[in-house]
């Protein structure tokens, strides 16, 4: 008798919870299907399915009343969107490395173009299947790791600077020399990933953050191990947590999500430091094992429409490299200082680093935080 | 006697066959690429640059064998007096410790961080009642803090398991011959319970060494364990070979500590267990 | 015996304390206006509304669901078979070698386990000519294989305690190993077996490293839709997620104590009635 209650009990939990997965997916906003620029109706490609790989948190979702992204392109196209995600280059790079897994459309940044370019892994967009194409800023194009506009649809992009509580810090900072400065000890915040992290001291330094010199990378090394005693803890994602409450005055990270942490600490100020900083590109791309690259650049193109960006472009709060949401009116970070800075910012890519080179890197992080 | 054997055999085949298939071989591949470089050559430097490493070992033995010592302190009372509980609170109190290992352990970690930081619950705590603020995120002891927190439960569950099996009459004899409480711990209770014991180290001990994340989050990234190191080199460097040397040592590593653990531990009937 | 008891209630509590603080944490900043999880805004049931309608996580846990249960279920089988089987073996050098093969996916850091079972799959997928090979099969043989050890560790102990001659006892009397095996040897184990397939489920359920690597295009799992945020920020509505599979399970765990209390009272008087 017991035991039966207990094994009821337990199917009617796994019950509730399989109910409650099953009551997703109920739209809020609706897309306005007239505004849309292309054509989406493709008869040939209606049951068919591409597999999406991106970024976490990296498309509008539906949350917050905004935009169910995947819903609406399922919705209009009848393509079924298998869409998973990774949390780092890296990542993604060893799973479409292995050959285990084909994705139609992934989303990388532009060092890992490059290198996916030079291994072969992407194959070129067929630009005449994405006009919405001609929505893209031209400061999106002609860039080093796609030089002839073949391979990438840029997607979003964004900034490094400095993040700084008003009421912990004195004046205004304008270099990243206050993330050395004593007088901070204990409350700075640095990057938890070598090339982010080696970038900052690089940029002090007036280094290239590509060279090959293994002399400069040394150098920052130091650099890195002379700033450590004052450095409260190396992060990623919980930067957010520890600006907003306070737990930490200075902070290094990317402009798009200064915003989110603005919004609940006010007392948070943003400023790109004057020695120079990391400037990053998402893009939309093929792989070259992709399965169904019409799909594929159908779902290019629907990211492309401006109403499609727009949405995208506010629930990231990145930079948007897309025309029409720049110009529109609805667009809430337009002009915005930090995304759009009226002065020249002086920024720098990265490059994807030779084999060498990045042992080297791995070493000396290593040397960091051993120190 | 024979027919017991064959059943034996039977019972075993598969099991045998899936760890060759699926511990063995990719086993394997960890050592071919451990002796191996980039381009496929076979090479010792993986190996021998790995004395670099020495510091990093040390240190993740030491916090993983101060966590596994943490957790056999805390887990053996716990389990006694589970075992020794109404079977309806057995239950319960099982499941009320694995409960919360349910919850994403991310969430859990960004709790914890939540709870140490300096302007954290505790220290908000500790600077009411007037003790003032005490530094406790980013310190070796949130890490170690943290693999208890996530390991804990590996210690209780197999001491507890063995306790319910606990020889009473044993107890009471000891008792009855004028044994005191300690007494009968020492050689009654605690003879009888070794093999869940030593269960629960190995499933504490072991992961703790190899862990990573929780450095990286309690820890404020400050220093690496061999998990972070092994997994920058995965992830970040790409540098399959090296990472692949890492785990190799780091194993062999266990191995002897276990081999070491079980010197204290041998008695004639366990000695079949080499880790 | 009361003092004792107050004690052992105590320390119990503590314990508690220690495990459900983060859970405490948890279920207040589910609460939560804002989207901080470091900063307690106004009290909101925002974050469950928004749970309800992200399709991509709710879709996730219904998979983690399946894929804990599944492979829970059968690494028990097999485990349990792999620890009788082990525990029989009379070859001492055999016995110590499958033990040690036993516990590499516990002593390998979860990554090496990922690459190289990833690695693994796809050779073989290529032998066989499919490119897509990762998907849900692959991620279960993962996870069966990394609880197995567990399974095993958690049976084993409980085997030793077992009397050896109770099997043979009963095929002397005339039972088949088979039946020996059902009738003697299980209810001696069941515990063991029992907290076995509690703590793969377990793993199973928090995995992230080990699928990340194993998985396809077309299943993922809670922790993998967790981990992918964390270049961006977890969202709160994780939280809200976690505290409602936290309060099903309590909830659950008190309506088993409240009816079993029932079904003892009932027999209680049962029992005097006869009386």
């Amino acid at each position: 008798m017991k035991k039966i209650i207990s094994v009821v009990l337990v199917l009617a939990l796994c019950a509730g919870l399989f109910a409650l997965s099953g009551c997703g997916g109920t739209q809020t906003v609706e897309l306005d299907t007239s505004k849309l620029v292309g054509n989406y109706d493709v008869p040939e490609l209606r049951g068919t399915e591409i597999n999406v790989y991106n970024w976490g948190e990296y498309i509008s979702d539906g949350s917050e009343d905004t935009l169910n992204v995947i819903q609406a392109f399922e919705d209009l196209t009848g393509i079924q969107v298998n869409y998973t995600m990774y949390d780092s280059n890296e990542d993604m790079y060893a799973k479409m490395k292995s050959g285990g897994a084909s994705y139609d459309v992934v989303f990388p940044s532009d060092y890992m173009i490059a290198r996916m370019i030079e291994e072969g892994m992407l194959q070129t967009i067929d630009f005449a299947n994405v006009p919405n194409y001609s929505y893209i800023s031209e400061d999106f194009k002609d860039l080093y790791f796609d030089p002839d506009n073949a391979y990438s649809v840029p997607y979003t992009g964004g900034m490094v600077g400095l993040i700084y509580n008003t009421t912990m810090v004195e004046g205004t900072p304008d270099s990243w020399e206050i993330m050395w400065d004593e007088a901070y000890s204990g409350q700075i915040l640095m990057f938890n990933n070598p090339r982010d992290a080696f970038g900052i001291a690089q940029f002090l330094l007036g280094q290239s953050v590509n060279t090959t010199d293994a002399a400069q990378w040394q150098a920052a090394a130091d650099k890195l191990i002379a700033q450590k005693p004052v450095v409260q803890s190396y992060v990623m994602d919980e930067v957010f947590d520890k600006m907003e409450s306070g737990e930490a005055a200075i902070a290094a990270y990317y402009g798009g999500d200064y915003l989110t942490m603005a919004d609940i600490n006010p007392d948070l100020a943003f400023v790109y430091p004057k020695e120079g900083t990391n400037i990053f590109v998402d893009s939309m791309c093929i792989p070259a094992n992709a399965n169904n690259k019409a799909a594929a650049e159908l779902f290019i193109n629907f990211m492309c429409e401006p109403e499609i960006a727009l949405a995208n472009a506010e629930y990231l709060c990145y930079l948007c490299p897309h025309t029409a949401v720049l110009e529109d009116e609805r667009y809430t970070l337009r002009g915005n200082e930090v995304l759009y800075p009226q002065q020249e910012v002086k920024t720098e890519y990265f490059y994807n680093l030779d084999r060498d080179t990045q042992d080297l890197l791995s070493r000396l992080w290593e040397q960091v935080k051993l120190a | 006697m024979k027919k017991t054997s064959l059943t034996a055999k039977l019972v075993n085949a598969p099991y045998i066959v899936w760890s060759i298939l699926f511990i063995l071989a990719p086993m394997i591949m960890v050592v071919y690429y451990a002796l191996t470089d980039r381009d496929g050559n076979f090479t010792l430097s993986n190996l021998t640059s790995l004395s670099e490493y020495t510091e990093t070992f040390g240190r993740s033995i030491w916090y993983a064998f101060l966590a596994t010592v943490i957790c056999l302190l805390l887990s053996y009372p716990l389990a006694y007096i589970m075992a020794r509980s109404k079977a309806s609170r057995q239950r319960t109190l099982m499941m009320l410790i694995m409960l919360p290992m349910w919850m994403n352990f991310l969430i859990r970690t960004y709790s914890w961080i939540t709870i140490l930081n300096n302007t954290g619950i505790l220290n908000t705590l500790f600077e009411a009642i007037g003790i003032g603020r005490v530094q406790m995120i980013n310190t070796p002891g949130a890490v170690i803090l943290g693999m208890v927190y996530n390991f804990l439960p590996y210690m209780v569950l197999p001491i507890y398991s063995v306790m319910c099996k606990l020889d009473q009459s044993l107890i009471e004899a000891a008792q009855d011959l004028g044994c005191n409480g300690r007494a009968v711990l020492k050689t009654v209770i605690f003879p009888q319970s070794l093999p869940g014991v030593i269960s629960g180290i190995t499933m504490v001990f072991v992961p703790s060494v190899s862990t990573f994340y929780i450095s990286q989050k309690l820890g404020g990234g400050k220093f690496m364990l061999v998990g972070d190191a092994i997994e920058m080199q995965f992830q970040s460097a790409y540098n399959y070979n090296l990472g692949a040397a890492l785990s190799l040592v780091l194993m062999l590593m266990i191995v002897i500590c276990m081999l070491i653990m079980n010197r204290f531990t041998d008695n004639s009937e366990e000695g079949a267990m080499l880790f | 015996m009361k003092p004792k008891r107050a004690l052992s209630n105590i320390y119990i509590a503590l314990i508690m304390l220690f495990l459900y603080a983060p859970m405490l944490v948890m279920v207040v900043f589910s609460f939560n206006g804002t989207s901080s999880t470091g900063v307690l805004d106004d009290f909101s049931t925002k974050w469950y509304s928004e749970l309800l309608k992200d399709s991509v996580t709710l879709q996730a846990l219904s998979n983690t669901l399946i894929l804990a249960v599944t492979s829970s279920l059968i690494a028990m089988v097999l485990g349990t078979a792999a620890a009788v089987g082990i525990h029989s073996m009379k070859k001492k050098w055999l016995k110590t070698s499958v033990l040690t093969v036993t516990n590499i996916p516990m002593v390998n850091p979860e990554i090496v386990t990922g690459v190289s079972m990833m690695l693994l799959f796809v050779f073989v997928g290529r032998l066989v000519g499919k490119s897509d090979v990762l998907g849900f099969p692959t991620l279960l043989i993962a996870h069966v294989t990394f609880s197995l050890p567990y399974v095993i560790l958690s049976v084993l102990p409980k085997l030793r305690q077992t009397d050896r001659h109770l099997g043979e006892a009963a095929q002397d009397l005339g039972c088949p190993p088979v039946t020996a095996f059902f009738k003697v040897i299980l209810p001696n184990i069941s515990s063991g077996i029992i907290s076995g397939l509690i703590m793969a489920f377990t793993l199973s359920l928090d995995d992230f490293i080990i699928s990340y690597f194993v998985s396809g295009p077309k299943f993922q799992t809670l922790p993998i839709v967790i981990f992918s945020m964390t270049k961006k920020k977890v969202k709160p509505d994780m939280y809200a997620l976690s505290t409602l599979i936290f309060l099903a399970v309590l909830l659950l765990l008190v309506l088993m104590n409240i009816m079993q209390a029932r079904a003892e009272k009932k027999e209680k008087k049962a029992q005097s009635a006869r009386l």
